[in-house]
């Protein structure tokens, strides 16, 4: 029990070490470094993949709407935080409105929320969203889940890029000029307490009721746990995570528009929670900046000209890239951790063998 | 007799075409173990299942505690369709989840294990002491509920060794020997706290000095958590042993009822099992 303890602290501490080096690294990259480019998508993209696990790992519900709610949490956050009137009308070119003196606005919204307020907001913004499709789909079986997020997903984005909401989201153009992070650390800082406040939220006894749903929903449903109830709160507080790392996502970004946010960025951090392993967080932080790190760095060369003559070209990164995620889904279906948790405790488990007790037949 | 818990009236179960459950009446009073027996695929476990609200019944009434919790009519297609007795004679639509049927204190088992594959023997019964939780979503995850969590963990743990299973707390579930499953899930479902108890076969798979230890453990529930047990079974020493009272049903029909002596000397019994299975 003891040794239990000493192993958690020691997780904490490398976790402040890992802040501590962030902020280390903040004074030493420029904010164009490709290094810190990875760092901060990779902090935003953990968030949305545990966000995902979350629904999917954790409370068996197969949800594909992740972009969806993102792309909410992106543009609630533009929209909201666009700080002067000559931005906005520079924004706003086409969508520009007369008031009633006669002076010109760019767009709707003629205010500007303080940037904590708004990533909040675009976290709520997204969990309502989420409210009002779980309220037909949950009651049904997980399957319509899945093909209602998805679709969801698909006709935002299509909406967002509608004319007629043009004052708020700018229609196919790009909304842009709203502020946000040049360093790294606060990308973490975000992101971390986020992932923070969703390992507790697993580790409760809400937490277990959502296990309990995933292994067996007839069970659960027999030991008193309102399966409607239950899996709205996962399904909400997932969608709530999600819009905020689309906040996070429109800032890392610098402009946001709806072009990006189709089902393959959903695949791409389903790919993400799979690697890791579905049903550990550790594992998709961790496949999140692996994952990033390969799509944007260190395959990179291979898009170079001649470095294998004749078959490395432009594009080719993708193709080995590809191939790559190929094999992990095909031969490690359980990813990096499985659905373990990487900690101290656990590593020093692995390396002094743990006595198996014999369970008697009686 | 003492006070009537559990009263099953006129119950059809019909799916499709198929009249499933026909025409159900029976009654469990307090205290009493009283047992549910008769040929593979008499649709025991789906009377199980309509008093615990996975089926609603398409006609009939369930009553628990002298409160009406379950009744239903022949509704839309099946006003057509209805093939049972006593068209006419429910008016009322009442149906609840399985999860409220719970909170009224009707526990079950399962007859093919249900137990929570990731989970520890501890875990499970965890699980089974959240829906009495008084902390919200906010003052769980933030740990604020720590007083009660520790409460929690205390009961479990009580319980755990009240069932013999405090040794293997920290095994996963699913890699107990049969015997103790059974009996983990049993552990679970007192673990709601209720007055009683509907074990779904749980001896099946059994052998006989398993199927005798089971028998006293029965027991052994019944007088120290004072729940009352309802239960289908195919083990005729185990029920003739057991039992107060004894149902016998057939193709969803009640075909007798009575004490295990009336029951062991009943033409009709014997001829339905000798007839439809070769189980006893
Ligand atoms: N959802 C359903 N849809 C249609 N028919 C059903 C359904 N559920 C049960 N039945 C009918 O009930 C029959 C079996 O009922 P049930 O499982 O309750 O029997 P049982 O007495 O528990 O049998 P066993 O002794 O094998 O456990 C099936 O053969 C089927 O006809
Ligand atoms: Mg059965």
């Amino acid at each position: 029990m003891n040794k239990k303890r000493v192993c958690t602290l020691v997780d904490v501490l490398v976790i402040v070490l890992l802040f501590a080096l962030i902020a280390f690294a903040d004074t030493k990259l420029n904010s164009f470094d490709i290094l810190a480019k990875i760092l901060q998508k990779g902090a935003v993209f953990a968030l949305i993949a545990v966000s995902m696990n979350l629904l999917n790992g954790f409370t068996g519900l197969f949800s594909l709407g992740q972009a969806g709610f993102m792309l909410l949490g992106a543009y609630t956050y533009a929209i909201f935080t666009i700080p002067t009137t000559e931005d906005r009308l520079a924004v706003y070119k086409y969508y520009t409105m007369t008031m009633a003196d006669g002076t010109e606005t760019g767009g709707l919204v003629q205010f500007a929320l303080p940037v904590a307020a708004a990533i909040l907001l675009a976290g709520l913004v997204a969990a309502v969203f989420a409210f009002f499709i779980g309220l037909p789909v949950l009651r049904l079986k997980s399957d319509y889940l899945a093909i209602a997020t998805l679709g969801f997903a698909e006709i935002l984005r299509a909406i967002c890029q509608w004319k007629g909401l043009g004052v708020l989201t700018n229609g196919s153009n790009q909304l842009r000029k709203y502020p946000y992070f040049k360093s790294i650390l606060p990308y973490f800082l975000i992101s971390g307490v986020c992932i923070a406040i969703i390992a507790l939220l697993i580790r409760s006894t809400y937490g277990r009721a959502f296990k309990a749903i995933r292994d067996d929903e007839v069970a659960a449903e027999a030991m008193g746990i309102n399966l409607t109830k239950h899996k709205m709160i996962a399904f909400v507080t997932s969608s709530f995570f999600a819009g905020v790392g689309g906040a996070l996502f429109a800032m890392y970004q610098n402009t946001i528009q709806a072009k990006p946010f189709t089902t393959t960025l959903t695949y791409e951090i389903l790919l993400i929670v799979v690697i890791g392993g579905i049903g550990s967080i550790s594992g998709s932080v961790i496949a999140s900046f692996l994952y990033i790190a390969c799509s944007e760095w260190w395959l990179r060369f291979l898009d170079a000209d001649g470095v294998i003559p004749g078959v490395t070209r432009n594009g080719f990164r993708l193709v080995v890239f590809s191939a790559v995620i190929m094999i992990i889904v095909l031969f490690f279906r359980r990813g990096i951790m499985g659905d373990k948790e990487l900690s101290t405790y656990r590593l020093l488990g692995g390396l002094t063998p743990k006595k198996k007790k014999e369970v008697s037949g009686k | 007799m003492s006070k009537n818990l559990l009263h099953v009236e006129n119950v059809t179960m019909q799916f499709g075409g198929v009249v499933a459950v026909n025409n159900l009446t029976l009654d469990v009073c307090e205290g009493e173990i009283v047992s549910l027996i008769g040929p593979n695929g008499a649709v025991k476990t789906t009377a199980f299942n309509v008093v615990t609200g996975v089926y609603e019944p398409t006609n009939g009434l369930v009553s628990f505690d002298g409160k009406t919790i379950i009744e239903s009519f022949p509704r839309g297609k099946m006003k057509k369709a209805y093939a049972g007795e006593n068209r006419g004679m429910y008016t009322h639509r009442i149906v609840r989840t399985p999860d409220k049927i719970t909170k009224l204190g009707i526990a079950r088992t399962f007859q093919n294990i249900r137990l929570f594959k990731s989970m520890t023997v501890f875990e499970n019964v965890l699980v089974a002491m959240h829906m009495r939780k008084k902390s919200n979503l906010f003052t769980a995850t933030f740990m604020l509920n720590y007083k009660e969590e520790r409460a929690m963990r205390a009961e479990v743990e009580h319980l755990l060794s009240e069932v013999g299973l405090l040794d293997v707390r920290d095994e996963l579930a699913t890699s107990l020997p049969y015997g103790m499953q059974r009996r983990l899930e049993i552990a679970r479902a007192l673990a709601t706290k209720p007055t009683l108890l509907l074990l779904d076969e749980p001896a099946a798979g059994m052998n006989p000095q398993e199927t005798d230890e089971l028998t006293a453990f029965i027991r052994y529930i019944r007088d120290k958590f004072g729940v009352t047990i309802f239960m289908i079974e195919h083990h005729m020493n185990l029920v003739m042993d057991i039992s107060d009272r004894i149902y016998v049903i057939d193709f969803g029909k009640l075909i007798a009822h009575g004490t295990p002596e009336e029951i062991q000397n009943n033409e009709v019994v014997i001829k339905a099992y000798l007839g439809g299975s070769d189980d006893v």
